[in-house]
């Protein structure tokens, strides 16, 4: 248990670039003008980083040209690649890391002009296929990561009653909340009707069960929370963070409706000696509809299968009982190929107070739930500002 | 030869294949070198042929590619769980608890398909 680490390293920058299409721009150049806006946002220079953690969805060997690109030389280098759970799951190595001396400011970041870019999805699913081999689950042409995200929702129907509908309170409350967030790519507004009629894909998810494929960059920066106090921006303290991985693909893990998230959100509750009632602001890994409702459920805001009927009746729209996913998700903000450092900037602009319309008001707690692979790897981490430690 | 070339050297023959544990006597698949649960040596066995569905999904293709189609992760009555493909009725009426039975090789034979088993 890391409970002495417990609010020790706090994140003091965030910066995001290329949000939607990054037309013209490469992955480097948005990933450095992510990077270079959470320095300056930390009233650091990019000389003060001594320690970096990143990862890709296609390249190996990520770390070397982000930091050849960048010019710095760390001397913590995390590039532990867990799909979109990376960005939440670097926090506790980086957090050792700072703790222990062997570095003072942590950069966290992530870009990807997938959107954009010139390889087409055919070629890197050839690639993928070659490259990260599974072949007890390719030749039956699962259309992965979202057949077995269908799989995990036609199996949570059929064990609790969860329905299209309470797919579609998901998918509705993400939408209201990007219609707050001036950075949401979706923007426009959308009916129960136009949700439940959109065009299956692999059911039970339709094209609006699924997130955006976009570009983007974001980034963030951590230091040790005694270096935070002049910086211009109030510390936003790392309370807990865990992370579990069961495999890779759908059909080895032990269970398509419990995931995961139930043993990350215990030990990062239990590390930050809060409950889920405490939390003001939910940021939650939505690839896809049944994420939402799945980690409603793990993470213990609600008892397992119930995360449609929490859902229900705008309950984590704006105005519900919990805010869950206020920059309009992956589902309507922004998804870039692997998200999880996206959640954790909203998180941070949630507990500083930045988020205009959208703002949560008097949030001090928020909890950044990461998912990767196919619902196989997840990462919790609990935030919060000076009032919480 | 691995694990792995031999599964799949296996199937191409018509002969579907999962592990046994020395050992802890627990099934296994996919193919490995050591038992996940134990660590334990591992052994090929036939399965019986019957499982249960334990989710599916209809993929949604265009017809001039070869329409609709399923795939089914499948609960082998030696208890472990694969992807497969229900074939023998419409992707549609696969349901989740539903009895299947193996139907045989897949034409490109690196698959295993299962179809209804109230279907002869």
């Amino acid at each position: 248990m890391n409970r002495d680490l417990r609010g020790k390293i706090a994140i003091v920058g965030v910066g995001q670039a290329g949000l939607g299409t990054a037309e013209g721009f490469t992955e480097f150049e948005i990933l450095a003008q992510a990077a270079h806006a959470a320095v300056a946002d930390a009233g650091l220079t990019m000389a003060d980083i001594d320690g970096l953690t990143t990862a890709s969805v296609l390249t190996p060997m990520w770390a070397m040209p982000v930091i050849e690109y960048l010019g710095i030389r760390p001397s913590f280098i995390d590039s532990t690649t867990l799909g979109g759970s990376s960005f939440v799951a670097h926090m506790m190595p980086a957090i050792h890391a700072l703790s222990s001396g062997q570095c003072n400011a942590v950069l966290v970041c992530y870009g990807s002009t997938q959107r954009t870019s010139s390889i087409s999805r055919k070629v890197i699913a050839g690639v993928r296929r070659d490259f990260d081999p599974q072949p007890y689950e390719y030749p039956y042409e699962p259309l992965n990561p979202l057949s077995t995200y269908a799989m995990a929702a036609a199996r949570h129907m059929h064990e609790y009653g969860t329905t299209r509908e309470n797919l579609a309170d998901v998918v509705l409350a993400a939408r209201a909340w990007a219609r707050l967030n001036p950075e949401a790519l979706r923007r426009d507004p959308l009916t129960r009707e136009e949700v439940l009629a959109a065009r299956m894909i692999s059911d039970p998810l339709s094209a609006l069960d699924c997130c955006m494929v976009n570009d983007g960059a974001a980034a963030y920066v951590m230091v040790r929370a005694d270096r935070a106090t002049d910086l211009p921006h109030p510390p936003i303290h790392v309370l807990g963070n865990a992370t579990r991985v069961y495999g890779r693909q759908g059909s080895s893990l032990p269970s398509l409706t419990e995931t995961a998230a139930v043993e990350s959100g215990r030990e990062a509750f239990e590390m930050a000696g809060v409950l889920p009632k405490d939390i003001d602001v939910a940021e939650l890994y939505d690839a896809f509809s049944i994420n939402t409702i799945l980690f409603l459920e793990d993470l213990g805001f609600c008892p397992k299968g119930e995360g449609g009927r929490f859902a229900a009746d705008g309950g984590i729209a704006p105005g519900g009982r919990l805010p869950v996913n206020t920059n309009g998700g992956g589902l309507s903000c922004i998804h870039p190929g692997m998200y999880g450092a996206f959640i954790t900037v909203e998180a941070v602009r949630q507990l500083r107070g930045d988020c205009g319309e959208r703002q949560v008001k008097g949030a001090e707690l928020a909890l950044v739930h990461g998912n990767g692979g196919t619902i196989s790897s997840q990462s919790t981490a609990i935030l919060g500002t000076a009032a919480t430690l | 030869m691995g694990p792995q070339a031999e599964y799949f050297d296996l199937l191409a023959k018509g002969q579907f294949r999962i592990q046994r544990c020395e050992d802890c006597t627990g099934a296994v698949f996919y193919p490995r070198t050591h038992c996940p649960d134990c660590g334990g040596p591992l052994a090929w066995m036939e399965p019986e042929g019957t499982g249960v569905v334990y989710s599916a999904t209809t993929v949604r293709r265009m017809p001039e590619a070869g329409g609709d189609y399923n795939v089914a992760l499948v609960d082998l009555s030696e208890g472990v769980r694969l992807m497969t493909r229900i074939v023998g009725c419409d992707p549609q009426e696969v349901r989740i608890g539903m009895p299947v039975r193996f139907s045989g090789v897949g034409p490109t034979g690196d698959t295993v398909l299962y179809r209804p088993e109230a279907q002869q």
